[in-house]
């Protein structure tokens, strides 16, 4: 067990250490949750007021966890991509060729690009008080563990799709035909409730729905608006974002093994 | 056990083409084997299944004793392969690249810092050690990557085409290393190339064209196949001047393109002889002590084909370009 537990830290390794090593990443990570939050969720919230909300309600304290979902997602899935690179600039024959399952260099990528988004969404964890959002040391501590378990499984995601690609534009076609959608259905945007049937059912299949509902259960555990901020309860949340790590991240190790 | 690689009726298909078509063969330890063929005869293709990236479609090999179907980890652990492109991180330093390398092969901590400085010694990248690799030249990623192969300490090293793109000095840098490798570390070497003089540094030498071995053996004896020196000469009649030689000295000359080719004993000699008797046919003419090159030819009726036509073609491009 070792060697595979080896072999995971040094995939999660180069990949912190990449990422730490160029500036464009770290100022991009920042920058594009800021802009969603302040422009979108700023304008928003003076033109929109949330299906039963009482008055005073900021739209932007609605939008803040979905923000941070999104972050997560786009961050997870697209540091998938490295494996992409890593096939193109042949890196990746170095790992394939060396005596560690396949598996284990799949699991170490999920947890380099969870570790990442993590990276990103404590930054925004620490944003959250400067626009009035009131955050508790064990809202902090309940959000790290939901974040990892839907980072893991969305970079999960990410390789699945990887493992298949040859070229970057192919990867990039498919994630924006999934990523958008999966972000739009997730509720980060705008609540289930009240929307057309057929779109609400795509939405509760959705898994990140159960993501972002999670997030905001925990955001929203003391707040008299609880009832309508979220959908489902805390517990159908966390089963549902648990299973699709182990699957995804199951599916991964399988299609990174048998990759070409 | 003398044999450290043992191949039997290796065959490769892809989508109905076979690749490596029924190779057998045996490299001994502490030899410096070579595969030696023109792009597409099926050499990485064979050293991808020997190094387990690539599942053989029928026949077995067996590396360091252990069964590459069976025991695909523990070949790996016994190989070190250095690719035909680059497959180190540019954007990690040399240390780097070595210190991620030696955990994936679980060296523990203490003995992968000494063999780190010294296999960055034995490659001169000592001063260079936490640069990036991406500020390295050609030779210098190399090197790197020589030196990464061997930092498991294994018991093969497979060199894909270890000198393409690299300048002559480098060139024969690098052939220094492995030649002090083999002394050194008992290391035995299989490479393969299209080199045809690269390929003089191997003890021994498989022929591949097509997915086949066509000949096996050291570089003199394969030289020894071809006979005597071969005399190329562009003249004006062909047909004519091919029928007075095999009047005149009995000797039958082969046609290759613009050119006659004949074999003899002693060709500095006879070119005297030869010109003397075709005054005023001979356009021009050369000798050549046989080389691999010629056996090549002999083997398979063709120089190594893309040498010839990438040459070209790079010079073509290289004018167009400016």
């Amino acid at each position: 067990m070792t060697r595979e537990l080896k072999a995971i830290y040094v995939i999660w390794l180069r990949d912190v250490l990449r990422f730490f090593r160029e500036k464009p990443r770290i100022i991009g990570m920042i920058g594009q949750p800021l802009l969603y939050l302040l422009i979108m969720g700023n304008g928003l919230s003076a033109t929109l007021r949330l299906h039963g909300a009482p008055p005073g309600f900021s739209y932007l304290e609605f939008m803040y966890p979905g923000i941070i979902g999104m972050s997560v997602l786009f961050t997870s899935v697209y540091s998938a991509i490295s494996i992409v690179w890593d096939r193109e600039f042949g890196f990746l024959k170095e790992v394939l060729v060396a005596p560690v399952p396949r598996w284990a260099v799949a699991v170490g990528k999920a947890v380099g690009g969870s570790t990442i988004s993590m990276l990103q969404a404590t930054i925004l964890l620490m944003i959250g008080p400067f626009l009035g959002i009131k955050l508790t040391a064990v809202t902090v501590l309940s959000l790290w563990c939901v974040l990892f378990i839907i980072a893991f499984s969305l970079t999960s995601l990410g390789i699945i799709i990887a493992s298949r690609m040859e070229s970057m534009e192919g990867f990039q076609m498919i994630m924006n035909f999934l990523v958008m959608p999966l972000f739009f259905l997730s509720g980060a945007m705008f609540p289930l409730r009240g929307v057309q049937p057929w779109m609400e059912s795509l939405m509760r299949i959705d898994p990140l729905t159960y993501g972002v509902d999670a997030i905001r259960n925990i955001f929203f555990a003391q707040s008299p608006y609880r009832e309508i901020m979220v959908q489902f309860s805390l517990a159908t949340d966390l089963l549902v974002i648990s299973g699709m790590a182990l699957v995804f991240i199951f599916l991964a190790a399988y299609s990174f093994s048998h990759a070409k | 056990m003398t044999n450290i690689i043992e191949v039997r009726e290796l065959v490769k298909e892809f989508s109905g083409v076979k690749a490596v078509n029924g190779i057998s063969f045996e490299v001994s330890r502490g030899e410096i084997f070579g595969f030696l063929g023109p792009n597409g005869a099926g050499k990485s293709t064979t050293m991808k299944i020997l190094a387990t990236l690539l599942k053989p479609t029928s026949g077995y090999a067996v590396l360091n004793g252990l069964d590459i179907r069976a025991n695909p980890q523990g070949v790996r652990q016994s190989i070190g392969m250095v690719f035909q492109e680059t497959t180190l991180d540019e954007k990690l330093t040399a240390r780097e690249n070595l210190m991620f390398h030696g955990l994936l092969y679980n060296i523990p901590g203490k003995a992968l810092r000494e063999r780190m400085t010294k296999v960055l010694g034995m490659v001169e990248l000592t001063e260079r050690q936490d640069s990036l690799v991406r500020t390295f030249s050609g030779g210098m990623k190399r090197r790197l990557e020589i030196a990464r192969g061997l930092i498991h300490y294994p018991k093969v090293l497979f060199l894909d085409e270890p000198t393409v793109g690299l300048d002559p000095q480098t060139r024969s840098h690098i052939w220094e290393y492995i030649h002090e490798l083999r002394k050194q570390e008992g290391l035995t070497i299989f490479l393969t190339t299209h080199y045809m003089d690269e390929a003089e540094n191997c003890d021994r030498i498989a022929i591949i064209d097509h997915g086949q071995i066509v000949a096996l053996d050291t570089p003199a004896g394969l030289k020894a196949q071809v006979g005597g020196d071969l005399i190329r000469m562009v003249v004006k009649d062909k047909h004519r001047i091919k029928e007075l030689l095999q009047k005149e000295f009995s000797l039958s000359a082969r046609e290759f393109a613009e050119e006659l080719q004949l074999e003899t004993g002693k060709g500095e000699e006879f070119i005297p002889v030869l010109i003397s008797k075709l005054p005023g046919q001979i356009q021009a003419i050369s000798l050549h002590k046989p080389t691999l090159d010629d056996v090549f030819l002999k083997l398979t009726g063709r120089e190594i084909r893309e040498e010839v036509v990438n040459s070209k073609w790079l010079a073509k491009g290289r004018r167009w370009r400016k």
